[in-house]
């Protein structure tokens, strides 16, 4: 028995926006106070602190093919960037693309205690999980790449969205994913023909199907098997100057049908295509504003070093020739794709600092904190420990005003976020970091401290400067167990991996064994991911 | 009783189509499987064996207490080998080299090293085998000869396999082998370019050029004739899905990773012509594996060394042939290989002069020569766990027929606990 005691509580799931309230902890769970035996309890006394939910990173890149063939073919990204071993915990090196005991300590010692994988290819699914495995101190999952799959732009042709249901619901049980990862549909598949698409009704060659269909047929599928997140959309375009209109068109193509659109920030450029990018932020917000349907993470640009990691590959070879910085590809069989490009993000650079005008003017543009979250885009934008920096941003007007003189002046001449006044407050921060992805997620159980949640809670000094305040917790426990003492690891803890297993009907593997010995050059029985391979998990149910 | 869709963990094609028939715990066939892997899998040794201290028979408690008390008297010990063991036992060796303050090495450094090297310099567009059997209409093996050590790749994957837009598999391929000297793969070419043994990057350079419309002011380069090359490289420009396949002929030939940055780059300046992508022939089954978990774990692929207390990473010295070449490491843990048969005469003598503890299911050279044997069970025959394809596609081995004997992982975890205490 755990109780935090007279904290200044954030918990806006449950409405306590700074009231001091006691927490009390049982079994890994928070409990009432009134059935409580606090005689032999544990006390932490949080006077004067503030006491918020564990925070909860909807998307970041942070395991798998992807983020390792980043680590390997970075060896200048780590060597600066190393940390020692301890009575506790493991070494590691990394800066943008650290070593997974280095992410699952990093993540925690900002207060961190779940991160949801934003992409994996369900044929190297096996490998995500190992390096979860080797992520200690956080909860996780993985989202599943869907938007170029050679099974479901089949039944989309053949007008089976049924059988799409049933494939979707199998391959999320078979690769333990979490959600539905789209990631530009069509135009990774497009890429295997060095091609691309550029709007909405372009056609996948040899298919003959559009992003619209996939995309439209994957948010049907996602809301017919009551999956707890939303289909998460990387849309078309990305990273290229006049998407904003591509962008709206999607949200809009869903007609209603609820979705998550990850770093919009990468798909809010107005301008025309192939000429100087300008903000697009405006014209975003009020689209997201118009449809409450609508979650998405912003991508905030940090400046400083970075790796552009998707599985979009056509972009990548983009980037790749933009910067003449060293590039990977991997084209992944009937699935996907991907690639991996360092970058550099320069307070100098025209393009740049409109990319980091455009990522806060999101945020402060969308009205509802609870549809817009916190994220780099890990490591895309900039790594995600640089997260408190962002928080400074939205909390302290004259921190973004000062660090506004320092970009580029003709972006800053034009940047409409001179004229944005608004500051966030403490518990809007509480919701674009935790209860507002939680409840994007579907986990119920996270993001609050009400009765019945994890006991995931972080415990932060009050400081003027918000982001010192935010980088180094005063305390963190993870499933009721003090893990982090003054922004340090002192109990390394193997986390959950969340996955879910909708029902399917069985009847699609004869199909299923028929596709593979079609498409794979492995069998379908050694495709799913086993139960063994994940030590610690929890279903996460279906609607 | 009948295994079906096992894989087969001998070389880096981890084939998962391979059906085992098994009688009274042995394997007594095996079909759709290669010669390798038919003398792998039936000369698997399952019965008990014990381990040996000084050549004399232990209890595994004992021989357990033998391992670790070498390990925590050393100086500078030196974990090596991993590429014949699953991922398991791999993130088991990292996990006690970082315990120990040990040197980590893979048998990476011996063969695809200088691959790693040059993809840290130069990227690399790439694709799973796959995308191969599918698309690809133009197949170059540069440096190796998969007709002899990876025997049903060209069935599989790349020449003959039929795929989507291959339907007729070889016939719908042009395939192209360079090499130093005609081989198995090379009679089975379309094209064969025999180059000056020590020449591939003249070569590579050349062709890079003729890319960029450079007129070069020769007739051959390294025994080619430029007009090969100009044919060549017109094929690699038309072709709707193009592959190099490279091996230890670019990788351990005058150049090193200077050859694999140069042959990458080629292969990334293709892609403004049309799909093209390379990829490495990994040789041992799980060598590709032992680059994923050293890179996930500390950063780097091989050649990490832990004395500081963090990784750090520098091919030529931290590896293993340096570290005892230069006789700094005193105490090696072998796991998995057999270094004394293929390391150079000053390596291998430091190896035998220093305590050695091997983990391998079989006797080798090395465990001839070792102070501690521990015999473990054979990962894909009689113990079950995870290897990576040589495109990195990760599968699961399978337990085909029981053994007595304890894995690489359980092994690596009592000496991880004994070295704690």
């Amino acid at each position: 028995m755990i109780g935090i005691i007279n904290g200044e509580v954030y918990d806006p799931q449950n409405g306590i926006n700074g009231q001091v309230r006691d927490i009390w902890i049982e079994d890994g769970k928070t409990v009432s106070g009134e059935s409580v035996d606090r005689a032999g309890a544990e006390i932490i006394d949080a006077s004067g602190l503030v006491v918020m939910p564990g925070g909860v990173d909807i998307h970041s890149h942070i395991v798998g093919a992807k983020v390792n063939a980043g680590r390997k073919f970075r060896p200048e990204d780590h060597r600066d960037h190393v940390r020692s071993r301890t009575a506790v915990t493991r070494s590691g090196s990394g800066y943008t693309v650290p070593s997974t005991f280095l992410t699952g300590y990093g993540y925690a010692e900002m207060g961190y205690t779940t991160v949801m994988e934003a992409a994996t290819a369900p044929l190297v699914a096996r490998h995500t999980h190992e390096e979860l495995e080797d992520t200690p101190m956080l909860d996780k999952g993985a989202f599943i790449t869907m938007g170029n799959n050679h099974f479901i732009m089949k039944c989309i042709r053949d007008g089976q969205r049924e059988k799409a249901r049933h494939y979707v619901a199998w391959l999320l049980g078979a690769t333990k994913g979490y959600a539905i990862k789209i990631v530009n549909p069509g135009g990774v598949e497009n890429w295997k023909w060095g091609q691309n698409v550029g709007e909405l009704d372009d056609e996948v060659i040899g298919f003959g199907v559009t992003p619209r269909q996939i995309i439209t047929t994957l948010a049907w599928i996602n809301d017919e098997l009551g999956l707890p997140h939303l289909p998460h959309i990387h849309g078309i375009n990305l990273g290229q100057s006049g998407n904003a209109r591509t962008t709206v068109e999607t949200i809009e193509a869903l007609e209603g049908r609820r979705a998550h659109f990850c770093h919009l920030q990468f798909l809010s450029y107005g301008g025309e295509p192939g000429k100087r990018v300008r903000s697009g932020a405006a014209e975003l917000a009020r689209a997201v504003n118009e449809h409450p349907n609508i979650t998405v993470d912003v991508g905030q640009v940090i400046f400083g070093e970075a790796t552009t990691m998707t599985s979009d590959g056509p972009l990548q070879y983009r980037l790749h020739r933009l910067t003449g910085n060293k590039w990977l590809n991997d084209d992944v069989e009937g699935e996907t794709g991907g690639g991996v490009v360092p970058i550099q993000y320069k307070r100098s650079n025209p393009i740049n600092a409109v990319q980091w005008l455009i990522g806060l003017e999101l945020f402060l543009l969308i009205d509802d904190p609870w549809r817009v979250f916190l994220t780099t885009d890990h490591p895309n934008a900039g790594p995600f420990f640089c997260y408190p920096q962002v928080i400074k941003l939205l909390m302290d007007r004259d921190y973004r005003a000062e660090m506004l003189q320092g970009i580029n002046r003709r972006a800053r001449r034009s940047a409409l976020l001179a004229e944005l006044d608004r500051e966030y407050s403490l518990y809007e921060i509480a919701i674009v970091t935790r209860a507002g992805t939680a409840r994007s997620l579907g986990l119920q159980n996270k993001g609050h401290l009400g009765v019945g949640a994890d006991a995931d809670v972080t415990i932060y000094s009050k400081l003027d400067d918000k982001e010192a305040m935010f980088a180094k917790p005063h305390m963190v426990l993870k499933d009721g167990q003090i893990v982090v003492r003054d922004g340090r690891i002192v109990r390394e803890h193997q986390g959950r991996t969340l996955y879910v297993a909708p029902p399917y009907d069985p009847g699609i593997e004869a199909d299923l064994r028929t596709h593979f010995e079609e498409c794979y050059t492995i069998s379908f029985d050694n495709y799913p991911v086993a139960p063994e391979y994940l030590s610690r998990s929890e279903v996460i149910p279906c609607a | 009783m009948r295994v079906e869709n096992v894989v087969c963990p001998f070389c880096g094609c981890l084939c998962d189509d391979i059906v085992a028939e098994v009688e009274d715990n042995r394997i007594t066939a095996v079909k759709e499987v290669c010669s390798s892997g038919r003398s792998f899998f039936l000369n698997a040794r399952t019965e008990a064996t014990r381990p040996t201290v000084d050549g004399k028979e232990v209890e595994w408690p004992e021989g357990i207490d033998a391992a670790a008390r070498i390990l925590t008297d050393s100086a500078c010990p030196l974990i090596y080998g991993l590429s014949s063991t699953a991922s398991e036992a791999q993130r088991k060796a990292v996990a006690l080299a970082d315990v120990l303050g040990a040197s980590i090495d893979t048998t990476s450094s011996v063969c695809h090293g200088p691959t790693t090297i040059g993809i840290q310099n130069q990227g690399e567009p790439t694709c799973t085998l796959g995308e191969i059997k599918h698309r690809a209409d133009l197949v170059v093996f540069w440096g190796c000869n998969p007709a002899e050590a990876h025997m049903r790749h060209f069935a599989r994957y790349s020449v003959s396999a039929r795929g989507k837009l291959t339907p007729q598999g070889r016939r719908d391929r042009t395939v192209v082998v360079v090499d130093v000297r005609p081989t198995a793969s090379s009679r089975k070419a379309d094209f064969f370019l025999q180059v000056r043994p020590g020449s591939d990057y003249e070569v590579l350079t050349a062709l890079r050029a003729l890319l960029k419309d450079e007129t070069l002011e020769v007739t051959e380069v390294g025994g080619v004739s430029v007009a090969q090359l100009a044919d060549l490289l017109e094929r690699m420009k038309g072709c709707r899905f193009g592959v190099i396949f490279f091996g230890m002929g670019v990788t351990q030939t005058g150049g090193k990773h200077l050859n694999i940055a140069e042959l990458l780059a080629l292969v990334a300046e293709l892609n403004a012509y049309t799909r093209f992508t390379a990829m490495a022939m990994r040789g041992h089954g799980n060598v590709a594996g032992a680059d994923c978990v050293l890179t996930w774990q500390t950063g780097y692929p091989f050649a990490v060394n832990f004395a500081r207390g963090y990784p750090q990473y520098n091919p030529g010295e931290f590896t293993a042939v340096d570290m005892l070449g230069h006789q700094e490491a005193d105490a090696a843990l072998i796991i998995a290989s057999d270094p004394i048969a293929h390391f150079p005469r000053r390596a291998a003598d430091q190896l035998r002069r220093i305590p050695t503890i091997v983990l391998d299911p079989e006797v080798n050279l090395t465990t001839q020569e070792a102070q501690v044997v521990l015999p473990t069970a054979i990962y894909g025959v009689s113990a079950a766990g995870t290897a990576y394809r040589m495109d990195n596609v990760p599968l699961p081995l399978k337990k085909v027929v029981d053994s007595p004997q304890p894995t690489d992982e359980q092994v690596l975890d009592w000496i991880i606990e004994r070295v704690k205490t």
